[in-house]
């Protein structure tokens, strides 16, 4: 890493301990690691100061009949290790979309590492932005322009908002979360506030975070009663990749009728995307019909692709009516 | 004799005992960092050290500018561009500069203080947009560029198609790393090398060092697969920083490097035609390959290599041209040749079964070579038949049904493949030594190399089978150039090569203690020697030395390889079980069955270990590996392995390899032939006629993704 970014490294002794680190300005918390250490091994991203949030954790996964939300639910510690939640019994019967879009995520090694935080908090991995040498990418360098616009495009999004930046956000965590309508909890010296996880990034992959900010934990609503849900995702190595595209899905069902229905569908653009119009437009039609499709399809019309991402389109629509009928199907 | 052996170093490299290049420390050692071009075609127009210089821990910092003059490399082969001598850049990553400090840390981070200025030139990396191609000249052992023999006979079915496979990195798990040191006037060097002599050879004549002045040694090298095979810059960079300093320098590439500092396996674009008969005859090939080079060297990957012996078609015509790109040279990597190449003719050959609606494997029955059909020349010992049947009958073949689409499971498409494997032999000329002990104890002594491979488990084998021995007995010291010559740890060319050196050697030890203890013939066991098969003449090694005033006894041999009138290959039939899924194009390979025939096996264990590697290193070259270029950049994308992706345990279904054939008295002196390289032969092919069975989708362009699926 280059000489002249050398940095501290501080343990927080507490969150009012890490809260006062945290507003150095350009300082990063570090939980496990498993990212931000590549990063600035690469030279990708620096700091001036590292605040390590190990001494921070608590419990992995609280079941909360009364969470600051509202209602019973659940509540994951920011720093719980994204394989103990993707071991909890609750989390396996209540939210299965949860427990496989960790289990899908990464390898063995890095779940053991990888937080729930800081798998929400990971920065895309757009070949252009993690190159070893600068390229034209305006998250290394603003103005540049972005390269893969240019160039290579199986990776990119296809919901392109952003003009600067066509890249995806890599985490499934966060399309489980999304697909629930969690909300991410965060804390900062200037006092407490809640995310809708749907609202946690921004077009280019980013998160809205703000230097000061700690996320503390996220916590999930509760599901209705009869809520089966299941996570998809598609990948040309059978593990330890990210998706090309990858889905989310929670339905009820009243017999094979789908009474209602949340999808959040994975590697099509910097956040995870809700596929509100199709969320409407399935309910009340039959789980097997094939107007699930044409439903689905209505919340790919803004689909915007670079050429060499076109056929994801078409794979994020079957990712979805698979998904779907996958959580349908569950137990 | 086959005999199982477990690897006698798998405790020392699963405990971490076993030490790497770049595992020695050492109380002067200082760090390199190498800063390299970010651009693929420049002059440079300045490079400013200051800031680098007056970094922490920095002891200097080596431009072209004030770098050691070097001499052309001779002697064997070199991947590079002499590093730091001059303005000049031809590819992206080439060395630029080169700090050096006290710790790797301080040189990594000063490095990217070293300012360079480049007047960035028109570069071309994509080979299929180059006009001017140019013949190649490829060394003989390889073959001729071009080869036409045979008049085509009319016919009623012609196919011409055309395929392409993706450039590939090596990625060995240990990233190429040098440790050099300079004292007394001599060069020592620890090098992750699949060759020590190669990198003394090219040492000596860079540098104007004596090769008696240069040692290299090569304990254990971490996997090569070819990247370590050729002699490449950053091998003369810490060398002659060693020497400019003196003291003990190390340099290790990190992985982004690695996709730029060695070679790779460059893509190609075959033209493959074949013409037939009704009756399933082939009635001519044509083969013509076309791949990328350096704008400053010529490589060629001779794809249509395997077209030249596989079929026996009255007619074959052959050839390769390359085209000059703005990369680093490309260099061989497992399989080179048949690898790329045979997806191109086996693939065909499935196209074809199709079009005259037979059974694949039949068609390859039906067109067997008995003899070279390009040479004319006997195959060594070849019974590829029987590795079709044997295949067939592990695999269930008579149960595929002929037509594509025929069998679905879920949300799978499934089917069933296969193609032929070959590579051709290569041999290098070796030399060994065998020293007996009084305790009993034989050393070896081979300077070739372990590369993941088994060197150290194998060769003992060899000396102990002649000296009658048990292989524990025997002990190897390799890789070190003070030890006899030996060739490359390449092209599966080591257990045959050495092998026949090392039995050379034992014998004439053997022959030497049957002198001394007056006897025909000796057998050793423990510290005895049994005397003409005889169990009750037995004389004990203590007394026998003793009386003739010796503390061991020793014996050299060698291998040269000799032209038998023979085409030397070795074969293999893989059959592939795929499944696809339907919606996402996403290819799993259930089961691979590979059957092999490559003369005599030394040690079933550790040559089952190599084909199933290969099969697994194919299953990647099929479905996953690929390294593009940004034509835009005029660079390698993903230069790390989240982006390059190599298979995982995920990906490898069920796997079962056999072995049909014996000696083969032709290639060499223990009867053995090369294998490693062959079983990364016929995979891809296998598979994608598997996903043609599967989906009814011939896809002609390697790796088969989701969206060539979808």
């Amino acid at each position: 890493m280059p000489a002249d970014t050398g940095f501290d490294y501080v343990r927080a002794a507490d969150t009012a301990h890490a809260l006062t680190l945290l507003d150095t300005p350009g300082a990063k918390p570090i939980a496990g690691g498993t990212d931000l250490v590549t990063l600035l091994r690469s030279g990708v991203d620096r700091t001036p100061l590292l605040v390590d949030l190990a001494a921070l954790r608590g419990q992995a996964v609280r079941v909360e009949p009364r969470p600051p939300l509202g209602g019973p639910g659940i509540v994951l510690d920011a720093l719980a290790r994204m394989a103990d939640v993707a071991a909890d019994g609750w989390v396996r019967a209540t939210y299965p979309v949860i427990a496989q879009a960790l289990e899908l995520s990464a390898s063995p090694q890095v779940r053991n590492l990888g937080t729930v935080a800081g798998n929400l908090a990971q920065r895309t991995r757009c070949p252009y932005f993690r190159a070893e040498a600068p390229t034209p990418c305006a998250k290394r360098s603003p103005g540049s322009g972005c390269a893969a616009r240019r160039g290579v495009q199986r990776g990119t999004a296809v919901f392109t908002a952003d003009p600067d930046c066509v890249a995806t956000h890599p985490s499934d965590l966060a399309v489980a979360l999304a697909a629930l309508d969690a909300e991410v909890l965060v804390e900062s010296r200037a006092g407490e506030r809640t995310i809708p996880v749907t609202e946690f990034y921004r077009p280019d992959a980013e998160t809205v975070l703000r230097q000061g900010d700690l996320v503390t934990a996220v916590a999930v609503p509760p599901v209705a009663a009869g809520s089966r849900s299941a996570y998809l995702k598609v990948r040309e190595r059978a593990s330890f990749e990210f998706a090309l595209v990858s889905c989310a899905a929670e339905v009820v069902l009243d017999g094979c009728v789908i009474r209602s229905a949340r999808l959040a569908v994975g590697g099509v653009a910097g956040h995870p995307w809700r596929l509100t119009e199709a969320e409407s437009a399935l309910v009340g039609l039959e789980l097997g019909a094939p107007a699930v499709r044409s439903a689905i399809d209505t919340a790919f019309a803004a689909a915007d692709p670079l050429p060499g991402a076109v056929f994801k389109v078409e794979l994020a629509a079957r990712a979805a009516v698979r998904a779907l009928r996958a959580a349908g199907s569950h137990r | 004799m086959s005999r199982a052996r477990t690897r006698v170093d798998g405790p020392a490299k699963v405990a971490g005992v076993a030490r790497y290049a770049a595992d020695h420390p050492g109380p002067d050692l200082r760090h390199l960092a190498l800063v390299t071009a970010t651009v693929p075609a420049a002059t440079i127009s300045t490079v400013d050290t200051t800031a680098a210089s007056a970094a922490p821990g920095v002891v200097a910092v080596l431009t072209h500018e004030n770098a050691p003059r070097l001499a052309p490399p001779v002697g064997a082969p070199y991947g590079g561009r002499l590093p730091l001598q001059d303005n000049e850049v031809h590819y992206d990553g080439e060395p630029v500069a080169v700090v050096v400090a006290d710790t790797l840390d301080h040189a990594r981070a000063a490095a990217d203080l070293v300012r360079v200025d480049y007047e960035v030139r028109a570069a071309i990396t994509d080979f299929t947009a180059v006009t001017d191609l140019v013949v190649p000249s490829p060394p003989p052992r390889w073959g001729p560029a071009d080869t036409n023999v045979g008049t085509p006979e009319p016919a009623e079915v012609t196919l011409a198609r055309v395929y392409t496979t993706a450039a590939r990195h090596h990625s060995p798990l240990e990233p190429s790393a040098t440790h050099a040191e300079w004292r007394d006037g001599r060069l020592f060097v620890r090098d992750a090398t699949q060759g020590v002599f190669g990198v003394r050879t090219v040492l000596s004549s860079v540098l104007g060092l004596p090769r008696e002045d240069i040692r290299v040694v090569a304990e254990y090298t971490g996997g090569g697969f070819g990247a370590k095979g050729y002699v490449w810059p950053h091998q003369i960079i810490a060398a002659m920083t060693a020497v400019h300093l003196g003291g003990a320098v190390r340099l290790v590439l990190t992985r982004a490097q690695s996709f730029t500092s060695h070679g790779y396996q460059p893509p190609t674009r075959q033209r493959i035609t074949v013409a037939a008969h009704r009756t399933g005859r082939i009635a001519a090939l044509e083969h013509d390959s076309v791949s990328p080079t350096a704008t400053y060297g010529g490589y060629v990957e001779m794809a249509a290599n395997a077209t030249r012996v596989l079929y026996a078609a009255p007619a074959i015509r052959t050839s390769h041209r390359i085209a000059p790109v703005n990369t680093i040279l490309p260099t061989p990597m497992r399989a080179p040749h048949e690898g790329p190449g045979a997806f191109a003719t086996e693939s065909l050959m499935d196209e074809l079964a199709h079009e005259l609606g037979v059974d694949p494997l039949w068609l390859r029955l039906r067109n067997h070579a008995d003899v070279d059909p390009t040479s004319g020349l006997p195959f060594a010992a070849k019974d590829l038949r029987a590795c079709y049947r044997e295949g067939a009958r592990r695999f269930g073949w008579e149960r595929r049904p002929l037509a594509p689409r025929s069998v679905r499971d879920g949300h799978d498409l499934v089917g069933w493949g296969m193609a032929s494997a070959v590579m051709a032999t290569f041999r290098f000329p070796a030399s060994a030594r065998v020293r007996l002990r009084v305790d009993g104890t034989v050393v070896v002594e081979a300077g070739c190399q372990e590369i993941g491979t088994g060197t150290y488990t194998i060769l003992p084998q060899v000396a102990a089978d002649v000296l009658g021995c048990p292989a524990d007995q025997v002990t190897l010291r390799l890789g070190d150039t003070d030890l006899p010559e030996t060739g490359m740890t390449a092209g599966s060319s080591t257990t045959l090569s050495v092998g026949s050196a090392i039995s050379a050697a034992a014998t004439t030890l053997t022959a030497q203690l049957a002198e001394l203890a007056g006897a025909d013939a000796v057998s050793l066991t423990g510290t005895t020697l049994e005397l003409d098969g005889d169990p009750d003449r037995v004389v004990d090694l203590a007394d026998l030395f003793a009386e003739h005033d010796l503390v061991e006894v020793t014996a050299d041999g060698s291998f040269t390889p000799t032209d038998t009138g023979h085409s030397l290959h070795s074969f293999g039939a893989v059959f592939a079980e795929v499944a696809v899924d339907e919606d996402f194009g996403t290819c799993r390979v259930r089961r691979l069955v590979a059957v092999y025939n490559a003369g005599r096996i030394i040690n079933p264990l550790t040559a089952r270990g190599q084909m199933t590697g290969g099969l697994i290193w194919g299953i990647g070259q099929a479905l996953l590996e690929q390294s593009t270029l940004d034509h835009e950049l005029g660079r390698f994308v993903s230069k790390d392995l989240a982006g390059y992706l190599v298979a995982t345990q995920a990906d490898v279904g069920e796997l079962e390899v056999a072995f049909v054939g014996e000696h083969d008295p032709h290639s060499g002196a223990i009867g053995a032939r090369g294998i490693g390289e062959l079983g990364a032969v016929g995979v891809a092919p296998a598979i994608a006629n598997a996903v043609f069975h599967a989906t009814g989708k011939r896809i002609r362009s390697l790796p088969i993704t989701p969206e060539n699926l979808l």
